[in-house]
């Protein structure tokens, strides 16, 4: 496919709806809690959000928004994220991935637990975000115009 | 030959439905998946999540709490899986690439 060319009426759109695309999954992140949702899937729309600029605009626009080389540390950190919330639990005393002992002065533990909930799954939205971002990235490369 | 597959197929379709006939009823109350007390007199899992997740984590929505909470190992399971599948798609794919290009 290298008859490809820039349409900029397909980049408008998809920069008009990346941005919703994006705080939604969000949303779908850290409403968790309270309705269906949690890290994969919220990271599935965060990378959706993503893959839209890198479809519509090519590399020369997705290079402005998110990095190539930026998808394996993100990666890292998502799954160092959830790691070290479940070391420094038990580092503090608990077991491992015990969010009750996590070292937050001032919280009474159902609330160290709900806190402990949001960090993990901000970890996996991250790394399922990466994830799917640098498979993408990997598939088109060398294919990819601009 | 033909239908000696379609008989097997047909064979193992009256198995399945077979068992399915014993199978108990969604949603009934005296399930033994259901009791609080499991045959071994432990506590069951199903049960303890359904009555303290609320109070363990105040988070109204249970899946979270187990997922996120109860079987938070599980979870991070899940999370390297992810991970690794990304990283082997990054070997492969761009190892070949570069072999392609020289």
């Amino acid at each position: 496919m290298r008859t490809q060319f820039h349409s900029p009426i397909v980049l408008l759109g998809a920069r008009l709806l990346s941005p919703y695309i994006m705080v939604f999954g969000w949303y779908v992140i850290f409403h968790g809690h309270y309705s269906p949702g949690g890290g994969f899937q919220g990271g599935a729309l965060l990378a959706a959000s993503i893959l839209l600029i890198r479809v519509s605009g090519g590399r020369m626009v997705s290079r402005k928004q998110l990095q190539e080389y930026l998808n394996t540390p993100l990666a890292i950190i998502g799954v160092l994220i959830y790691f070290l919330t479940g070391l420094v639990a038990m580092i503090s005393g608990g077991y491992f991935l015990d969010y009750g002992q996590l070292p937050i002065p001032g919280m009474e533990p159902y609330w160290l637990r709900y806190t402990g909930i949001l960090i993990i799954e901000v970890g996996i939205g991250l790394t399922v975000m990466a994830i799917l971002v640098m498979i993408y990235d990997n598939m088109v490369k060398g294919e990819d115009y601009g | 030959m033909k239908l000696f597959k379609v008989l097997i197929l047909a064979l193992f379709a009256g198995v399945l439905i077979y068992a399915s006939l014993d199978l108990p009823y969604r949603g009934d109350p005296d399930n033994r998946m259901h009791a609080e007390r499991s045959i071994t007199d432990s506590r069951v899992i199903g049960n303890y999540a359904i009555q303290e997740a609320y109070n363990d984590a105040h988070t109204p929505n249970m899946v979270t709490v187990i997922l996120g909470d109860y079987r938070s190992i599980d979870t991070f399971g899940e999370q390297i899986v992810i991970y690794t599948a990304g990283l082997i798609t990054l070997l492969v794919l761009r190892s070949n690439r570069r072999r392609r290009k020289s």
